[in-house]
């Protein structure tokens, strides 16, 4: 039985495999409306998602599935004091396959130990968010048709954020990947990326403080939000944060197919003004997350249509 | 100087950091082992000044020392057969180690599962850095792992 804890689970072929399946989900759902009949999924969500849990939800559902679960511990057996594993056993009478949100990290993969069900990691504090980077990936290869051969700037919180470091580990198994890495000095990525995974693997990258001065180079922007409480002083923070906030102004220096990608939610890292060109993509990125979730449920209960 | 007599069969851990000897006999759980064990403690020692020394009569399939690579692979492991060294064993860090150390992430699952087993995983050998099963969190210079070690 096969679970998804990490991005890297899957190999680079089995990603192809699963992103042809979201593909053709995509251009045929009615094909796959019945696939899940009699199905179940358990979506355990020990804290609250709005995006995450709704778009799994929405995937089984697409399915002809159906949903049963708990969105926040506190409507859970976790609130008497259960474990992760005793409540995955239970859960594993219920469903057919169990996706799992929990503020602890490991603690999917704690479940999968004891689960006799799929178990999908939907995000454990801030160590991974699989079903997140696969959405990403999954993105950028429906609109630009690889994903190999292009330059990607990541900007804004590098240093805590885990949908990044998730995004460079799965791209740097691609060819021709070169990243541009766009933050503040306080949030630049951490040495157990950039020597570890970048440097390591003789990756291309480089790391500038101003996003106007690489617009012109990009093939992809992966925007992230720069949250106000990381800086160390206010003063620091207002005079940084221009350099961060994606308006007109700078998207005049972008290539014309430059996609502009966000995991959500923003807060104002994106202009709404910005919200109508047809570069920027974030919200069709939701749709992807939705494609994507419905084909992993597909192939970690072995269903083929 | 003091004598202790000679052993017929189990090991003998020799150039043990002087002082450390029985934060290692707890970690090689020798307190639960029934079997007839000697700390030598501030032996003198051509290389290192000062030394400990473990003794320990068993069999040899009685005890476990995958985690002695961990703690301190510097630790010289004497085999002993018929009361004679025969074997000198070189210590490797081991590829993964269970509920000798714990995670001190308090974000990890390991900090409220009941009775989760702790479990680290050797991932780059070059630098000797372990990263707990669960969290990833890492565990590399030895100053790290000897305080994890003092703390269980």
């Amino acid at each position: 039985m096969r679970h998804l804890m990490s991005p890297l689970d899957f190999s680079v072929e089995e990603l192809d495999k699963l992103f042809d399946l979201a593909g053709d989900i995509e251009a045929h759902p009615d094909k796959y409306s019945k696939a899940c009949a009699g199905k179940k999924l358990a979506s355990a969500f020990y804290e609250p998602s709005t995006r995450t849990r709704l778009s799994f939800e929405s995937a089984m559902l697409n399915l002809g599935g159906n949903v049963l679960g708990f969105s926040d511990a506190g409507s859970s057996s976790a609130s008497k004091g259960e474990s992760v594993s005793d409540t995955i056993r239970i859960i594993s009478c219920y469903a057919d396959i169990c996706a799992m949100r929990h503020p602890k990290e490991g603690a999917p993969l704690v479940a999968s130990q004891k689960s006799l069900i799929p178990v999908i990691n939907a995000g454990d504090g801030g160590h991974q968010h699989p079903t997140q980077t696969l959405t990403d990936l999954l993105t950028i290869r429906s609109l630009k048709g690889r994903l190999g051969d292009m330059t990607i700037g990541i900007c804004g919180d590098l240093k805590f954020g885990r949908t990044v470091h998730s995004l460079i580990n799965a791209l740097i198994r691609y060819t021709g990947i070169k990243f541009v890495l766009i933050s503040p000095d306080e949030l630049r990525i951490p040495s157990y990326i950039r020597d570890d995974v970048l440097r390591k693997n003789n990756v291309e990258f480089k790391e500038v403080v101003r996003l106007e001065d690489v617009m012109g180079e990009l093939d992809i922007l992966y925007m992230t939000r720069v949250q106000r409480e990381r800086f160390f002083n206010e003063e620091e923070y207002l005079r940084m944060k221009g350099f961060y906030i994606l308006d007109k102004e700078k998207m005049k220096y972008a290539k014309d197919d430059m996609l502009i990608l966000h995991p959500l939610p923003r807060v104002n890292e994106i202009s709404v003004e910005i919200d109508d060109d047809p570069r920027a993509v974030y919200f069709k990125q939701a749709q992807y997350g939705v494609y994507v979730r419905m084909a992993l449920i597909l192939t970690l209960l072995g269903i083929e249509v | 100087m003091l004598n202790v007599g000679k052993i017929t069969e189990g090991y003998v851990l020799d150039h043990i950091e002087a002082g450390t000897s029985l934060s290692i006999y707890h970690d090689l759980k020798l307190d639960q082992f029934d079997r007839t064990v000697a700390i030598i403690k501030n032996a003198t020692s051509n290389r290192m000044g000062k030394k400990d020394i473990l003794k320990i009569e068993c069999k040899l399939d009685e005890l476990n020392l995958d985690i002695l690579g961990f703690i301190d692979h510097n630790i010289t492991v004497n085999i002993i057969k018929d009361g004679e060294i025969v074997e000198k064993m070189q210590l490797e860090l081991p590829g993964e180690i269970h509920n000798i150390i714990k995670c001190k992430n308090p974000r990890c699952i390991t900090s409220i599962e009941q009775e989760l087993e702790q479990v680290f995983i050797l991932t780059d050998p070059e630098k000797e850095i372990y990263r707990c099963k669960y969290c990833e969190e890492q565990y590399s210079s030895p100053k790290v792992k000897r305080e994890l070690l003092r703390r269980r």
